[in-house]
């Protein structure tokens, strides 16, 4: 018994080490701007096309992101709902099975409500914008934010081949210094498209800023209605101040 | 004006009351005929302050025990149902998990407000005791209530502090296990957090808030000069330093009952998470047993405690190290109970105390909240070694005051209250 215990102990390690993935990375900053709703339908949009096939977003239900988005009813059942099990008050549920997963991929993907959270919108913006061709892994990518991951880059159609080669990037690479002259990283790590997608880099930048705009947004649906509702608690508690205050100096004129 | 009629019948209800019930006498007791010192400062205020988060929480804990699933199954997920489901959930659980950090913030001001101005002293030993008992309560409240939501933070906090009772020599172990109930921390541990959490341990806060006011009412509030107010009193009777709780100390307490509601309402609304403080990231994930975050580290009321448990690094008396921690980190809360009886100081205040008691405070308030950084972040050696030292200041503190309040010299104090 203790035996297979330090074995599995010793499996678990190495994956735990995996999971955490990326001490150190440069992440690219990524700010998520919740009002703006064409960006997070068009996020919306995404995640149901290419991540809700293994990802669930178990406690994001359909029609609460349908209201807080601005969509109807309607063109969200035509469009965004593609199982037949699914109802539009249903939570947003993956259609693999979890014990297919465990097979296919040797872990269950996680559940993505609470990613942007967990790992902050830095981190997913900055992933999966890094994923390059790697031929020794099973799924032929790689990661630089999450090495060896188990994930296959299921943006690659639009996103193009991509690959690290020795040249320049605007971003900061592994521990490339910045050349003063060019402004630039030089690195044999940069990662550059060497096969375009359906999109042009600058639209695929856009995608996946959309997609990880609305993990945040999923992350915490009722912040919207947090800073809608804050201005107005505050501005009360602040009326309310002054008028304590000068009840306190009425009361108090006799003291002292 | 008020019908007379109508005047007469409240006249008449509460005389009917008071006949069965001393409704007016405790409300003269207590409020309208007990007498403060009029010269309480900023540092007064958290004592009301830390009551209204009681309530706070006590409210907002109830809507949330309504709607949450104490089962490690289910714990998680109702959370987010919480967050997500419920109407105004969101907003009832910010309210509960900013109120914590809010509760210790607001105790740590209320606890220092006693050490400057020795609020401790004879004859409040017993207020100070009571208020002790109540931030141990409160202690273990917390640490309870951070188990329930059942996320990777929570479940490991859990298991690193109560695996801190399998370091006492022989019996640690079971007791360990007789803690969690099970050999880890499990469905069965958050079952009996939560019971004590929502049940038990609210009780024995409550029932300690009223010892401490009862006790505080008795005997009377200090007050930053530190000076008996009850000395002198008019021909009445009444203290010549002192006003009436009601109406002065409630109106000027409404004012910082304003400013508190407009931090703490612009943390929910805005910085629920605090910076990860308030709310860790880790805990975004649901527990895992086979799985340890990379930096377990308690929540930040805890962390000078858990800073002094990793100081110490070293075995002494045949006491191995993890031990001696524990022991350490005990004492550390321990000590604040007989403080009373280690100020020997001939004066309260730190108005009038000499220049070693000011250092010495100042010294140990500094400390105490380099350790608190200490504890957030990672060990280094550098980082032991500064923790290290803050804890000798903070036992120095204590174990050296029966001789420096003694020794120094302290100024006269003043027959009346200063402005």
């Amino acid at each position: 018994m203790k035996k297979q215990l330090f074995a599995l102990l010793f499996a678990l390690v190495p994956m735990a080490a995996l999971a955490a993935g990326g001490e150190g990375v440069h992440l690219r900053s990524m700010s998520p701007d919740l009002e703006n709703q064409a960006s997070l339908q068009s996020g919306m949009k995404l995640y149901v096309n290419y991540c809700m096939g293994c990802h669930s977003l178990e406690y994001q239900r359909f029609s609460r992101a349908a209201e807080d988005l601005d969509m109807p009813q309607v063109l969200v059942e035509d469009n965004l709902i593609f199982s037949p099990d699914l109802g539009y008050n249903d939570q947003m549920h993956k259609a693999m099975s979890a014990e297919d997963a465990e097979v296919w991929f040797g872990k269950a993907p996680p559940d993505l409500t609470l990613e942007a959270r967990l790992r902050g919108t830095d981190w997913i913006y900055t992933y999966l914008l890094s994923f390059y061709r790697d031929s020794e892994r099973a799924t032929g990518v790689n990661n630089v934010v999450f090495p060896s991951v188990g994930m296959p880059n299921v943006l690659e159609p639009l996103q193009g081949v991509q690959e690290q080669v020795c040249a320049a990037s605007d971003h900061a690479v592994g521990d490339a210094e910045l050349d003063p002259l060019t402004g630039k990283f030089q690195s044999c790590e940069t990662l550059q498209i060497t096969s375009p997608g359906s999109m042009e880099p600058k639209e695929f930048e856009q995608a996946v800023y959309d997609l990880t705009n609305f993990l945040a947004y999923v992350g915490e649906p009722s912040k919207l209605h947090a800073q809608a509702l804050g201005p107005k608690v505050l501005i009360f508690i602040f009326l309310f101040g002054i008028v304590a205050y000068f009840l306190k100096r009425e009361y108090w004129r006799d003291i002292h | 004006m008020a019908n007379p009629n109508k005047a007469k019948a409240e006249r008449g209800l509460m005389r009917w009351i008071d006949d069965r019930f001393p409704a007016t006498q405790m409300w003269q007791e207590h409020l309208s005929e007990y007498y403060a010192p009029k010269n309480f400062n900023f540092w007064y205020f958290f004592g009301s302050l830390a009551l209204l988060v009681l309530v706070n929480q006590i409210l907002t804990g109830v809507w949330l025990t309504m709607s949450f699933n104490p089962s490690a199954e289910g714990a998680f997920a109702s959370v987010e149902y919480i967050m997500r489901d419920v109407e105004y959930g969101w907003l009832i659980r910010y309210m509960h998990s900013t109120g914590a950090s809010a509760f210790f913030l607001v105790v740590y001001l209320h606890m220092f407000r006693g050490l400057l101005y020795g609020s401790y002293k004879a004859p409040r030993e017993l207020v100070w005791i009571f208020g002790m008992a109540i931030y141990l309560a409160l202690m273990a409240e917390a640490f309870m209530g951070y188990l329930l939501p059942w996320g990777q933070m929570s479940y490991w906090g859990a298991q690193v502090i109560i695996s801190l009772f399998s370091a006492i020599p022989g019996i640690g172990p079971d007791l360990a296990q007789w803690v969690r109930g099970d050999y880890l921390i499990s469905g069965i541990t958050l079952n009996r957090f939560f019971a004590l959490h929502v049940v038990a341990l609210p009780i024995v806060i409550l029932a300690l808030v009223v010892l401490h006011i009862i006790a505080l009412h008795e005997v009377g509030s200090n007050n930053p000069d530190g000076i008996d107010i009850k000395a002198k009193k008019d021909e009445t009777g009444k203290p010549l330093d002192g006003i009436p709780f009601h109406p002065y100390y409630t109106v000027k307490d409404i004012v910082g009952v304003a400013v508190f509601l407009f931090v703490f309402c612009a943390v929910i609304f805005y910085f629920p998470e605090g910076g990860g403080y308030f709310l860790e990231k880790p805990n975004f994930e649901p527990a895992n047993p086979l799985k340890t975050p990379d930096h377990i580290a308690p929540v930040w009321y805890f962390t000078p405690f858990y800073a002094i448990l990793r100081a110490i690094t070293f075995s002494l008396f045949g006491l191995d190290a993890k031990f001696l921690g524990v022991i350490f980190m005990g004492a550390a809360i321990a000590v604040l109970f007989v403080l009373p009886w280690l100020d020997r100081s001939p004066v309260r205040s730190i108005r009038y105390k000499g220049w070693i008691s000011k250092i010495m405070l100042v010294l140990f308030a500094i400390s105490f909240v380099i350790l608190g950084v200490l504890g957030v972040l990672p060990p280094t050696a550098g980082r032991t070694l500064l923790a290290q030292v803050c804890t000798v200041i903070y036992f120095a503190f204590f174990l050296l005051m029966p001789i420096y309040t003694r020794l120094e010299k302290t100024k006269p104090v003043p027959e009346r209250v200063t402005g």
